[in-house]
């Protein structure tokens, strides 16, 4: 008669065709999937997979900024930056979340991410060389990360579209930072403008990738839009980047680092030069400038923090044992 | 691996005279914790008055795979919407 949402998902794993031609009826209509609803096992598990992915990149996505707090050049700067890798630890904590409500546990995510099993976004893997690194990061890396997001708000599993809808809002604080300092940089002393341009050379082409393989090559496109978890292409997306980039490179007087750009008055889009794929793929496959150390990084957190979480839980009993007592 | 915190739902109250609503969900140790970090993780930008935390395991909710026999009662009982009376023109204040 009722169940508890934390045990929702109980007796899905075998639906018969009715449940699963009424859980498509669903996905037609354009209605949510909710937890405790039926879904397809496929469903389920590729959810996991890109929710906990994405939660990950938000959470080692803090690594390459974390890296200049203490360097940031004022006060105001400093406070700013600490928000916004806050933020991305809030981004984090939402998607896990609700990549809780689908019965896989956090700590069954986070250790995927450790033993190297699940993969984040592969943008974190470059490093942060220069100020104004933290600059191109706000503008173009949470840029992409929004055209990204913001189809999934209406994406079909309810608790991830509205942990979407949530981190979008919280997003474009995070883009406009990183355009301003790009701006103050870029309209700055000599020295400044090319620190200004020296970072948008190594983040563009990055950045440009993120949206991952070309439609051609990539494999999970079609089912996952007849799901509505993926609502563009990634080619869609990255055309959408693009358009919307180059024009604001402009206004900050700084050139994208391709020869080959050039405005198709008959398709109204940019063009650009080849992507090298083979540097995409390595970097995913380990072999970026810091893949062993964000790791690290994250792996070290994890263990010398055992202690606290073990502390935290000790401290709850005893408190809950003297309450009984009492 | 030691076992985690148990986990809890968290609701928000976004102004005085709204109800609390579900945000999501949050890992820690006890209740206080909870609040703190329900703080930290859903009011960052001033969302939120007043904050409720409740252990995962005590939400109970109808179970959708019954809802259709559930809730049928209530779907077959027009009479109990204003619309369903007919007003005479020129009647007023009905």
């Amino acid at each position: 008669m009722y169940t508890s949402i934390s045990d929702g998902i109980d007796g899905n794993a075998n639906g018969g065709d009715e449940r699963e031609q009424a859980f498509n009826a669903r996905l037609d209509r354009a209605m949510k999937i909710e937890p405790s609803d039926w879904m397809p096992e496929a469903y389920r598990k590729t959810l996991v997979r890109q929710i906990s992915q994405h939660a990950h990149s938000e959470i080692v996505g803090m690594l390459p900024e974390g890296n200049w707090i203490t360097r940031a050049p004022s006060l105001h700067r400093k406070l700013i930056l600490l928000a916004k890798v806050q933020d991305e630890a809030g981004h984090g904590l939402y998607l896990y979340s609700a990549g809780e409500t689908l019965g896989t546990p956090r700590d069954e995510m986070v250790a995927a991410l450790h033993s190297g099993k699940a993969k984040y976004s592969s943008i974190f893997n470059y490093p942060t060389l220069a100020w104004a690194d933290v600059g191109a990061i706000g503008w173009l890396v949470d840029g992409a990360a929004i055209i990204n997001q913001i189809p999934l708000t209406r994406c079909s599993y309810g608790p991830y579209a509205r942990a979407m809808v949530r981190i979008c809002k919280e997003e474009s604080f995070h883009q406009r930072q990183g355009f301003e300092i790009m701006w103050t940089l870029a309209h700055g002393t000599t020295a400044q403008h090319a620190m200004a341009q020296d970072a948008l050379d190594r983040w563009w082409w990055p950045s440009v990738m993120m949206f991952g393989p070309p439609d051609s090559e990539s494999t999970h496109n079609e089912q996952s839009q007849r799901w509505r978890i993926k609502l563009f292409t990634n080619d869609e997306l990255r055309r959408k980047f693009i358009d919307q980039t180059v024009p604001q490179s402009e206004k900050l007087g700084l050139r994208i680092p391709d020869p080959q750009l050039r405005w198709n008055e008959r398709t109204q889009h940019y063009e650009i030069g080849p992507i090298d794929w083979e540097e995409f793929y390595r970097v995913i496959k380990g072999d970026g400038p810091c893949n062993k150390d964000r790791l690290q990084t994250r792996i070290d957190a994890w263990e010398d923090g055992a202690w606290v979480r073990e502390a935290a839980t000790e401290h709850a009993r005893k408190r809950a044992e003297r309450s009984d007592a009492a | 691996m030691t076992k985690g915190w148990p986990q809890w739902e968290v609701f928000v109250r976004s102004e005085a005279g709204l109800a609390h609503k579900h945000v999501g969900s949050l890992h820690a140790a006890d209740v206080r914790m909870a609040l703190e970090n329900a703080r930290d993780l859903y009011t960052r930008r001033n969302e939120g008055v007043s904050i409720w935390v409740v252990r995962s395991e005590d939400v109970h909710a109808t179970d959708p795979d019954e809802a259709e026999a559930f809730f049928e009662p209530s779907e077959d009982k027009r009479y109990r919407f204003p619309t369903s009376y007919h007003v005479p023109e020129g009647v007023e204040h009905l």
